[in-house]
């Protein structure tokens, strides 16, 4: 609860003593009273009291007598123990020691009860219930309200994925104080007085300033339902069944599903989550609490985004080609993997490897390994998004093995700058604690396009910067002229997003303002397994534990640990110079992970080199262009079939158990062990576990790390006319792949909406409101047009949501693309 | 009690060793009680538990709406229940309420006719029937689907899906406001209201 070990409560604090149930304790001033008794082993029964919300004492059932509040003189009725706080020398009786406390909770509990229904054979809630229990341990066991209770047309649906039993609803304020406090999103309120007090949601004045919510054209004046990245939290709070999914209404209850803990695998974030499954089916995924971490929240996606790997289109067994039909037929196993290996063998030493960002920790060890002893090469690039040498220098150099910033920094920082990172659509748990800082004086400020609601939310200053010129704006605060300052100091933090890689000088331009000003830097990429990937080496110029390839003792340190007789020591190719060699026939073949094509930064390019490559492993969950493309196809365990460790943007490592056990469902550890030992080099490790030892026999490298980048900031370009700069990234809810299966989660996505200046809008004949559409060579996609405070020249548009713009356009963040009034001709 | 002293008296040598035969000479002349099943079923105790039943309601819709508590009362985890929504249209809906039970299973290779998931169950769908006959001759004809225990539809019961046609309103439905009022003739005639 309140009371952790944290740095707060290291420090020595004033202790207050009071007297509970005749037991004296000592807690920090400032407790409430009913933690205090948790302390002394009286749980007080509560429904509107959180530890992470503020109190409110709005449900009064944890009344409690106070016959002396410390200064001799006594409360002359009970008193909501979750709003009062200690004093010394208080006396506190609770329900245990006073008849009066009982009375009062038995008579709360009756009211609340008065119109409650009992439906509790149909509540989701039903058997996790608080208000179950708590009628149970601390009501009266018999209802003395013989009329009809108050009822109301259910369920209403808030928004398409929360449903609203209002008769339910003990107005307990958890709902609507969680959305104010914790989400910033407060599209639900408390609304009507006395008896028709209920939830509900309302017009907001919030979406008309950034144009992405439906009703935003002005077209629906009426309700705007509950879209909130974070809305499934309600949902888990609520202390009766007044808030339910609707994916998971009815579909189960608590008693025959099992619980697994685990980590989401959606961002890089590793928030704490538990899988509830029942019968080989994942039913519902609830947010775990770990207060470094998550504390007890999660966003929608890592709630509600869990039927992916059950689609149809799922691999089951291993796919070989048949040479004389072309198609690809099923195989044994160690059909499978002796093709394979016999395929690479025929390649031997122009094969290139891409493994993709969402691996876990000993998955993508278990491909750098694999790359280095098994395929000698050191042409292997987990980013299958654009990307530059730059990154590539500033991730060793800066990020690898570097455990600088944590999430709980968060709250004490005394400025957050973002640059290029967009946290409430990018990495939603880390966007919660930034708010939670924001609320308690952290500064927040953002080198960005323009002011998205994320930022607005936590208060946020605008840096303003065109795409692709992050860098000079990086350069320009608290530079000799001052020209932008935002309080930058060593106890600030700097937060970098994946999207600078395609902004030249960015990193190098962090690294310039973190040395002249003492702020720390972190690196906060999309992808679960990115983190992970560079700790493991999956980078064409870096070993595992941050060994750079261009240092002989590094490679001779690890070849000793590998007992093998030397690592490669040519540094390999980026992502795009793999594709590149193997469409010119450099490369004869590749080795695919879980690499989405139109993801990567030139997807045309990447299909002219699956089609050239003599030979394509692909190790994937689902079908996708790269296993359709392949020659042999190995199915991998998706994360709820296996084990492993996501690593966070922190560097924490988030091991995990696997929760569903089903059997042939190997991990890419064993499969590429297996293609190893056909291949005559094996990794020396099998399975996930040995895989972690071995990571851990090698430990971090010690010598001499690379030189971080410092490249110069680029000349500011100037758009032609008709042209746009384009900014873009994936929204949190979007067109993903890892989000199929889950229609009314996609539902509560925002609007696709471009959003300009109202210059920029005018001087393509434009209304503000009206179709607009960017067109490259390639493609074009058509969006309704907001204004927004971008300068000049510059769009935003979603990265994927109703249009995938790289794979539709070719078009990424600082793209040139034009812009034109109307749809798509 | 037992007579421990060695010899013993006249009723012991004599008459004792006769007397079983009593029992059977008596048993002689009375009418035997075998049953003569399965050529003749006697019916069983009106309380008798027997196989499961699945009822419905006067329009032949499902009082069953799936909370699994007598799959929780189970002491034998022989019945399996999955709840599903009742569709927005009258197309959908299987019972007047907003849950159904979508799957619903008993394994009578594991059931032990305790009857506990009877006094689990909140809407009374579930009930004992006086049918004994649970055998046969595999062990997947033993698992019981819902086909299988659902209540024969009675006259003016209708196959679900379909609409509530005792009344829209749950009120009025489940107090069966609409139904006729039906003479009971057995004993002293009564009237019942319907409920």
């Amino acid at each position: 609860m309140t009371v952790e070990a944290s740095r707060e409560t290291q420090t020595p604090v004033d202790l207050v003593t009071l007297s509970i149930d005749d037991v004296e304790v000592s807690v920090p001033k400032g407790t409430l009273v009913i933690r205090a008794a948790e302390l002394v082993g009286t749980e007080i029964p509560r429904f509107c009291d959180h530890p992470l919300l503020e109190p409110v004492g709005a449900c009064r059932q944890c009344l409690v007598e106070v016959p002396d509040a410390g200064n001799g003189r006594g409360f002359p009725k009970p008193q909501a123990s979750c709003t009062l706080e200690v004093a010394p020398g208080m006396v506190v009786r609770t329900q245990v020691t006073s008849p009066v406390a009982e009375k009062a909770q038995h008579g709360t509990m009756e009211l609340l009860l008065v119109n409650h229904p009992l439906d509790c054979p149909v509540c989701d809630k039903g058997g996790e219930c608080p208000l179950q229990n708590q009628a149970m341990s601390h009501g009266r066991g018999e209802s003395r309200f013989a009329e009809t209770k108050r009822t109301f047309p259910k369920p209403l649906a808030v928004s398409e994925q929360v449903l609203l039993d209002r008769e339910r609803c003990v107005l307990c304020a958890r709902c609507t104080r969680f959305s104010e406090q914790v989400a910033g999103d407060p599209f639900i309120a408390l609304v009507e007085r006395g008896a028709r007090q209920q939830v509900g949601i309302g017009p907001s004045t919030d979406e008309q300033a950034f144009g992405d919510r439906p009703g935003a054209d002005g077209s629906s004046g009426g309700a705007q339902p509950f879209h909130s990245y974070f809305s499934g939290n309600t949902i888990q709070i609520c202390p009766v069944g007044a808030l339910t999914s609707a994916d998971y209404r009815f579909r189960s209850r608590p008693f025959d599903l099992v619980s697994t803990p685990s980590v989401a695998e959606h961002d890089a974030c590793g928030a704490a989550i538990r899988v509830d499954h029942r019968r080989g089916t994942v039913m519902r995924r609830l947010a775990g609490d770990d207060p470094e971490v998550n504390e007890e929240w999660v966003t929608d996606k890592d709630r509600f985004a869990f039927t992916w790997s059950r689609q149809d289109d799922r691999l089951r067994t291993p796919l070989v080609r048949d040479p004389d039909t072309g198609e690809l037929v099923p195989a044994s196993w160690p059909g499978a993997l002796a093709a394979a290996a016999a395929g690479l063998r025929e390649a031997a030493g122009k094969v290139g490897v891409l493994p993709g960002g969402r691996l876990t920790a000993e998955d993508a060890y278990a491909y750098s390994v694999f790359a280095r002893v098994a395929l000698r090469t050191n042409d292997i690039d987990f980013r299958t998004r654009p990307h530059s040498a730059e990154e590539a220098a500033f991730l060793a150099a800066r990020v690898a093995t570097v455990q600088d910033v944590a999430t709980r920094d968060l709250e004490t920082a005394s400025t957050v700058l973002l640059v290029g990172l967009e946290p409430e659509d990018e990495a939603g748990t880390l966007f919660l604690r930034l708010r939670k800082g924001s609320r308690h004086g952290v500064r927040v400020a953002a080198v960005a396009s323009h002011t998205t609601r994320g930022l607005a939310k936590v208060g946020g200053e605008l840096l303003t910067a065109r795409p692709g010129e992050e860098a000079s704006a990086l350069d320009a605060i608290q530079d000799s002229d001052g020209s932008a300052d935002v309080g930058l100091d060593a106890r600030s933090v700097v937060l970098l997003g994946e999207r600078l890689a395609s902004s030249p000088g960015a990193f190098s331009a962090a690294v310039r303002l973190a040395e002249r000003t003492g702020a720390r830097l972190a690196w906060v990429p999309r992808r679960a397994g990115d983190r992970g990937a560079v700790e493991t080496g999956c980078l064409p110029t870096l070993l595992p534990g941050a060994r750079p390839v261009g240092d002989a003792e590094a490679r001779a340190d690890l070849a000793a640990a590998w007992g093998v007789r030397s690592v490669p020591a040519k540094a390999g190719r980026d992502t795009t110079s793999i594709l590149r060699a193997a469409a010119r026939g450099q490369l004869r073949a590749l080795v695919v992970g879980g690499v989405e094509v139109d993801d990567l930064p030139d997807p045309a390019l990447a299909r002219e080199a699956l089609a050239a490559a003599d030979f394509v492993v692909s190790l994937e969950v689902r079908e996708s262009d790269v296993t359709r493309a392949a020659d042999v196809v190995l199915p991998v365990a998706p994360p709820v079939e296996k084990s492993g460790t996501f690593v966070t943007w922190e560097g924490r490592l988030r091991p995990f158990g696997r929760v569903l056990d089903v059997p042939g469902s190997l991990t890419d550890v064993r499969v590429l062990a297996g293609i190893a030992e056909e291949l005559g080099a094996p990794l020396g490790f099998r399975t996930t576990a040995g895989a972690m030892r071995s990571m851990a026999d090698l430990g971090p490298w010690d010598g001499e790390r690379v030189a971080a980048p410092d490249l110069a900031a680029p000349e500011a370009k100037e758009p032609r006319g008709g042209e746009v700069v384009l900014a873009t990234w994936r929204q949190l809810v979007d067109d993903g792949r890892l989000q199929d299966g889950q229609d009314r989660y996609r539902a509560t996505a925002r609007r696709a909406v471009l959003k300009a200046s109202a210059a920029t809008l005018a001087a393509a004949g434009v209304e503000p409101g009206d179709v607009a559409t960017i067109s490259t060579d390639l493609g074009s996609a058509s969006f309704p047009t907001a204004v927004a405070d971008l300068p000049d020249g510059v769009v935003w548009a979603p990265g994927n949501n109703g249009v995938h713009l790289r794979g539709a356009l070719g078009a990424d963040h600082g793209s040139t693309v034009r812009l034109t009034a109307g749809g798509a001709s | 009690m037992s007579d421990t002293n060695g010899g013993g008296s006249l009723k012991e040598t004599l008459w004792d060793p006769i007397a079983g035969f009593g029992v059977t000479f008596r048993t002689m002349f009375r009418k035997p009680v075998t049953e003569q099943y399965p050529f003749e079923k006697r019916p069983t105790a009106p309380r008798f538990h027997g196989r499961h039943q699945l009822n419905r309601w006067p329009d032949g819709l499902e009082k069953c709406v799936g909370c699994e508590l007598c799959a929780w009362a189970c002491p034998a985890d022989a019945i399996y229940v999955e709840g599903a929504s009742n569709g927005p249209s009258d197309e959908d809906r299987f019972s007047p309420g907003e849950r159904y039970g979508r799957v619903y299973q008993i394994n009578y290779l594991r059931c032990i006719l305790c009857g506990l998931c009877i006094e689990a169950c909140p809407t009374r769908a579930l009930t004992m029937t006086n049918e004994y006959e649970l055998a046969d001759d595999n062990r997947a004809d033993l698992i019981y689907e819902k086909s299988d225990l659902l209540a024969p539809l009675l006259p003016g019961m209708v196959e679900p899906p379909h609409a509530m046609l005792i009344s829209d309103d749950h009120h009025d439905y489940y107090a069966g406001k609409t139904l006729p009022v039906v003479e009971v003739t057995h004993g002293s005639a009564s009237t019942g209201d319907g409920a």
